[in-house]
């Protein structure tokens, strides 16, 4: 299995990482490695094996309906790169 | 000279005030101010922080905890109020916890002192400790060589014998494998023991905290601390925990004694270095002579874990990783043009090669097309695996093997091919993609290199393989063994 620069860089893409040409290149090399490697697992025989999500088969506990206090969100924000007057700042999305 | 006491004794001399804890955390931060420019074990140190919170364990506000004055380090994974946690990343580089993962949360009511956070591989992803934004941590034993990854500064800094204990978390080996690089006891309890709650998560299926000591018998203290149900983790089980100091001193040395101890064939087959493979079978002796009766098993899917691994775990860091957008924390890209630009640079600038290439993976296996040839199989075959280990516990207690194929490489020789860093991880995956508990138990050395033993039990026996380390550590000294220069 091996992946083209155009197939690395629309997973990029999808991933939202801003890669450069050299980046793009490097990757799909070793993307290409290490997708070889996974490709053993075509071989398995898993006929009627369930597939396994959680160690335990444990489904995700629920818990009550009930208020909790919760931190402050300037508290939050404060560590936020930029906000004001409680929201946080990103470019303009609406011209 | 480094202390020899044990936590146990630690907190017995602290309780007793025959040692005062600003004593005591002196002591550790005068090592760590003398040796960590060597190693560069920690991202973080918080010595004023440590000596006011020391006074006032002296002045007797803490008083009565289990393990109060003990020093501790924690891995720069587990978000600490105040101070910052990187999780060994640029992305994090600026970001000050707002508040204490649940493992910091209760190990400080134990009485603990924090004495810093520790160096990781960036995003716990990596197998020697040199993916960390802060640069490379050196192995004490030989400081040409890595001290294994992820949580590589937590065993270093305890095999330096700079704190008695740290926190670490393991997704695929991340406790065990440095613990036996580093010539340290670790454990990783079963999935769902210690709260995920503020750790940062990898692949949250995975993902587990635990810790290093010097002993089983230390492990034992610090994992009693950290265990336990917690309602602000969805995966954490509500299951009592039992009391692991009081189960080592009850069944004592004799803990062996018809013991059946399962060696998978698997792990020793092809692979095993030669000289590796005569210091476990060594230990594994030492277990028979102490009345285990040692059966060879088998795990047949053993070698589907390494492929079945590096899908799952990058498929789930793919999805959690997504939150480092650059909007509401961490490393946020100059002058973004438009949203878009800023995600994608904050994240392209933000996350290093190694972090990178997993997200891609991720999103690559999880994409429309590849999702039933990889995801779906990849579940399949972890559920494989793990059955190899109930039908194993069927007939064995206690499953013994290496924990890695030979003692730690060079800084390096690895890196610049990940492959060859995956398949290193053979030993360790399996029982991380079941959910097991595990152990690395120091058992020797070769060439001066520490070489660990592997120890695996059923779901939730944490004591059972505290007890089988303590017993094999009452007739061996490996764990006391101290690197040259760190004395």
């Amino acid at each position: 299995m091996s992946l083209s620069e155009e197939q690395v860089r629309n997973v990029a893409r999808l991933a939202r990482l801003g890669l450069d040409d050299d980046q793009i290149a490097e990757y799909a090399g070793e993307l290409s490695n290490i997708l070889e490697v996974v490709a053993s697992l075509e071989q398995a025989d898993t006929t009627d094996v369930e597939p396994m999500a959680h160690p335990l088969d444990l489904a995700a506990r629920l818990r009550a309906d009930a208020a909790v206090a919760v931190q402050s969100r300037d508290d939050f924000q404060a560590i936020a790169p930029a906000v004001a007057e409680g929201v946080y700042l990103v470019p303009k999305v609406i011209e | 000279m480094s202390d020899e006491r044990s936590i146990r004794q630690l907190a017995g001399d602290l309780a007793a005030k025959r040692l005062s804890a600003v004593e005591l955390t002196d002591h550790f931060l005068k090592r760590i101010a003398a040796h960590d420019e060597r190693l560069n074990t920690l991202i973080s140190r918080s010595e004023s922080a440590a000596r006011e919170r020391a006074a006032a364990i002296d002045a007797g506000t803490d008083a009565g905890t289990p393990l109060a004055g003990v020093p501790i380090a924690h891995k720069d994974i587990f978000c600490t109020r105040g101070v910052r946690t990187s999780c060994g990343s640029r992305m994090l580089d600026n970001f000050v916890a707002p508040y204490d993962a649940t493992v910091v949360e209760r190990l400080a009511a134990a009485g603990t002192v924090t004495l810093g956070k520790t160096n990781m591989d960036e995003f716990a992803m990596g197998s020697s400790n040199e993916t960390s934004f802060y640069g490379a941590v050196r192995n004490p034993w030989n400081t040409d060589h890595v001290p294994g990854g992820s949580s590589g500064g937590s065993a270093a800094a305890v095999a330096a014998g700079m704190v008695p204990a740290a926190t670490g978390s393991d997704t695929g080996g991340s406790i065990r494998q440095p613990a036996a690089f580093c010539g340290v006891t670790g454990i990783k309890p079963t999935y769902g023991r210690v709260s995920r709650y503020g750790m940062i998560a990898f692949a949250s299926s995975l993902d587990q905290g635990g810790c290093f000591a010097r002993s089983a018998e230390d492990c034992a203290a610090v994992l009693q601390a950290m265990a336990g149900f917690d309602e602000r983790d969805s995966t954490s089980v509500e299951r009592a925990v039992p009391d692991y100091s009081a189960a080592l001193a009850a069944q004592g040395d004799d803990f062996l004694k018809g013991m059946k101890v399962g060696l998978p064939k698997e792990y020793f087959a092809e692979g095993l270095d030669n000289a590796s493979r005569e210091v476990i079978n060594a230990a594994i002796g030492e277990f028979e002579a102490r009345g285990a009766e040692i059966v060879e098993i088998t795990l047949p899917h053993t070698e589907l874990a390494v492929s079945t691994y590096y899908v799952l775990a990058p498929a789930e860091a793919s999805s959690n990783l997504a939150r480092f957008d650059g909007v509401r924390y961490g490393y946020r890209c100059d002058n973004p043009v438009d949203l878009e630009d800023l995600y994608t640079r904050s994240r392209g600038e933000g996350f290093g090669r190694e972090v990178q290439r997993r997200i891609m993976v991720g999103a690559y296996v999880l994409s429309a097309g590849y999702y039933d040839a990889y995801y779906l199989k990849a579940q399949k075959t972890r559920r494989l695996i793990a059955r190899d280990f109930s039908d194993a516990f069927d007939k064995v207690d206690l499953i013994a093997a290496p924990v890695t194929q030979a003692p730690a490489f060079k800084l390096g020789e690895k890196l610049d091919d990940p492959v060859s860093m995956y398949l290193n991880d053979v030993y360790t995956l399996p029982a991380s993609l079941a959910g097991l508990p595990g152990m690395s138990v120091p058992a020797g050395f070769v060439d001066g290199l520490p070489v660990g033993l592997q120890l695996l039990a059923p779901w939730f026996e944490e004591s059972r393989l505290l007890g089988a380390a303590h017993a094999y550590q009452q007739s061996t000294d490996w764990h006391s063994k101290r690197p040259a220069g760190f004395e």
